[in-house]
């Protein structure tokens, strides 16, 4: 019987290992040939490193970067200004609207970029008569693509707690509901908002169709651009950015793991 | 800290077609322990809810020291709860779930004020425990005394300790009811276990539909319940068939008191199991069934013609009503209620 159960392991075992590899050869093999091809020019790494160089080099590389940077950033904001009170507000007062802001939240899932830009652009076009033609435009497009993700994260946080309980405790205590939700809710979603904000950080540094067909720049149109006469810089940058999405990820799975450790 | 006189006037609450609070009228004395008992879905939880401010009522008015306060909220009401459900604030340990109310009244020492309630409720050296890290009793005691250290008008205990295992209930049941005494607090206390109610209220309102049936101390309400549906939700009863002539009716020969005057004729009584003796007799009518060994008590089964008749009897009787067994049933003088 021992017996039995140890050949059962081994071949677990064997079995898992096999899939690791694969997998592992799967993702790691175009990353080493990327790594590999950037390596090609001298110089292209080090000057990646040397923020006032590449500036200098290539310009439209660098105000690629820092709009995604800064259109990640207020993207995460706006998500986490606009949904996580609503969140709250849906689960303590208004529980039956529930399936309905979860399907609105989860519809841009199902509705391909292409055809979400068709219909951005009449909308764009008021955006850009009243603020402009900035990059920064884009976050509101943003803040709708990712709501599926963070909505997914947000959700996630508060079915963990008792979110009604809380908040009538707190409440009973003389809390307003601004308290009930900076001081009570808040805290104890805290893993579930770094997820949804890390989530958004990702999309945003990896969305290319939005910003290119609606002439806005950001890290993956320059990238998309600097292809074109400068292949070595363009794959070093992808790679950085993909690792960037990687750390953001395994991040967010440490998170994950902290918050299961500490219920 | 003094208690408040707590009125409850002509409540009304409907969720859809259910009426949850039906023209309720509760009146609590300064300092009183109330436990409301009743069956799931009679309103206890609600008229708890409207008193806290955590449920709107359609009609009516809540009075706290004279004052109308029905449209005030929750935050504002001045009241500590413990609620069914574990409500300690996960993210905090147990003295700052403690100062939580005491800090947003801005109160200096709240530290020393919150240090000061867990020790009354025994749990001093667990300050600095997380929820997490405290068993079920242990969390309900913390959030006792983080309703108690805001100094609440009145405490309002909606089944704290229907989450607890039997050993652990008691415990607290009795240590709620001290602390209660201690500090004088005007309570109300939810409950559908009706010897929490009895052991631990000054008076005990059964409720049925979103009314009270019976307000009244627990050994009243017990001894002499107003209606058959207290008769029958408040221990155990048997639904004897009798007469009523005059202000007695006449059950299985013998002469029982009534605790409400009715109309002579046949009707139903309500007999408690303690109050029926069981007496081996070989001429007499009734057949012992089956008998059962409860512990401190046992109970005895027994056939009188069609009739099931349940009664209690010591341990030391059992040997001798084995089943089979020709009894004599005799009922004590106290009286009972009809239907």
């Amino acid at each position: 019987m021992a017996g039995v159960i140890a050949r059962r392991a081994r071949k677990q075992r064997a079995f898992r290992w096999t899939v690791l590899i694969l997998l592992g050869v799967f993702f790691l093999l175009p990353m080493a040939a990327m790594l590999e091809f950037s390596t090609r020019t001298a110089g292209t790494w080090s000057l990646l490193v040397d923020w006032p160089k590449l500036n200098e080099t290539y310009p439209d590389l660098a105000a690629g970067i820092v709009a995604s940077l800064e259109q990640a950033g207020l993207t995460a904001l706006l998500m986490l200004v606009l949904l996580v009170p609503t969140a709250i507000w849906v689960r303590l007062r208004l529980p039956r609207l529930r399936p309905l802001v979860e399907f609105l939240c989860l519809l841009p899932l199902t509705i391909p970029a292409i055809v979400l830009v068709v219909g951005l652009a009449p909308v764009y076009a008021w955006v850009t008569y009243f603020l402009g033609g900035s990059s920064l435009t884009l976050v509101f497009a943003y803040t709708v693509l990712v709501l599926p993700y963070a909505y997914r994260a947000i959700d996630a946080g508060l079915s963990a707690i008792d979110v009604k309980t809380l908040a009538e405790a707190a409440r009973g205590l003389g809390a307003g509901w601004f308290t009930v939700m900076w001081r009570v809710v808040l805290p104890n979603i805290r893993s579930a908002v770094l997820s949804a904000a890390f989530l958004t950080v990702a999309l945003v540094l990896g969305e290319f169709t939005i910003a290119s067909l609606l002439h806005r720049t950001n890290l993956q149109v320059a990238i998309e651009f600097l292809g074109k006469s400068s292949a070595t810089m363009s794959v070093a940058v992808s790679l950085t950015a993909l690792l960037l999405a990687f750390v953001l990820l395994l991040l967010l799975s440490l998170f994950g793991d902290s918050r299961k450790r500490k219920t | 800290m003094s208690g408040v006189a707590v009125h409850l006037k002509g409540l009304r609450r409907t969720f859809g077609a259910i009426h949850a609070l039906d023209d309720l009228d509760l009146e609590i004395a300064p300092g009183e322990f109330i436990a409301l008992l009743g069956p799931s879905g009679c309103g206890k939880t609600t008229a708890l809810r409207v008193l806290a401010g955590l449920e709107d009522a359609d009609a009516g008015q809540v009075l706290v020291d004279g004052k109308d306060v029905t449209r005030l909220p929750a935050s504002r009401r001045d009241m500590g709860m413990v609620f069914q459900a574990y409500s300690l604030f996960p993210h905090l340990d147990a003295l700052q779930n403690v100062e939580f109310g005491l800090r947003l009244r801005g109160r200096k020492k709240a530290a020393g004020r919150a240090a000061e309630m867990l020790d009354l409720v025994g749990l001093g050296s667990f300050a600095t425990r997380f929820p997490n890290q405290l068993s079920g009793g242990q969390q309900q005691r913390v959030a006792l005394a983080r309703a108690l250290a805001i100094e609440p008008t009145v405490l309002l205990l909606d089944e704290p300790l229907s989450a607890l295992d039997a050993k652990v209930r008691v415990q607290l049941r009795d240590e709620i009811r001290r602390i209660q005494t201690e500090v004088g607090t005007t309570t109300l206390f939810v409950t559908h276990d009706q010897e929490e109610a009895l052991a631990v209220a000054d008076r005990v309102g059964v409720m049925k539909a979103g009314r009270l049936e019976q307000l009244a101390p627990p050994a009243e309400v017990y001894l002499r319940p107003a209606t058959a549906f207290v008769a029958d939700f408040v221990g155990l009863s048997n639904r004897l068939p009798g007469v009523v002539e005059g202000d007695v009716i006449e059950v299985l020969g013998d002469r029982l008191p009534l605790v409400a005057p009715r109309a002579a004729g046949a009707a139903t009584a309500l007999v408690r199991p303690e109050s029926i003796g069981v007496t081996p007799d070989p001429d007499g009518s009734g057949r012992v069934l089956t008998t059962s060994f409860l512990g401190p008590t046992s109970r005895a089964t027994v056939t009188v013609g069609d009739l099931l008749v349940v009664a209690q009897v010591s341990g030391a009787e059992l040997p001798a009503l084995a089943p089979g067994t020709a009894v004599r049933l005799t009922l004590r003088p106290v009286p009972v209620a009809t239907e």
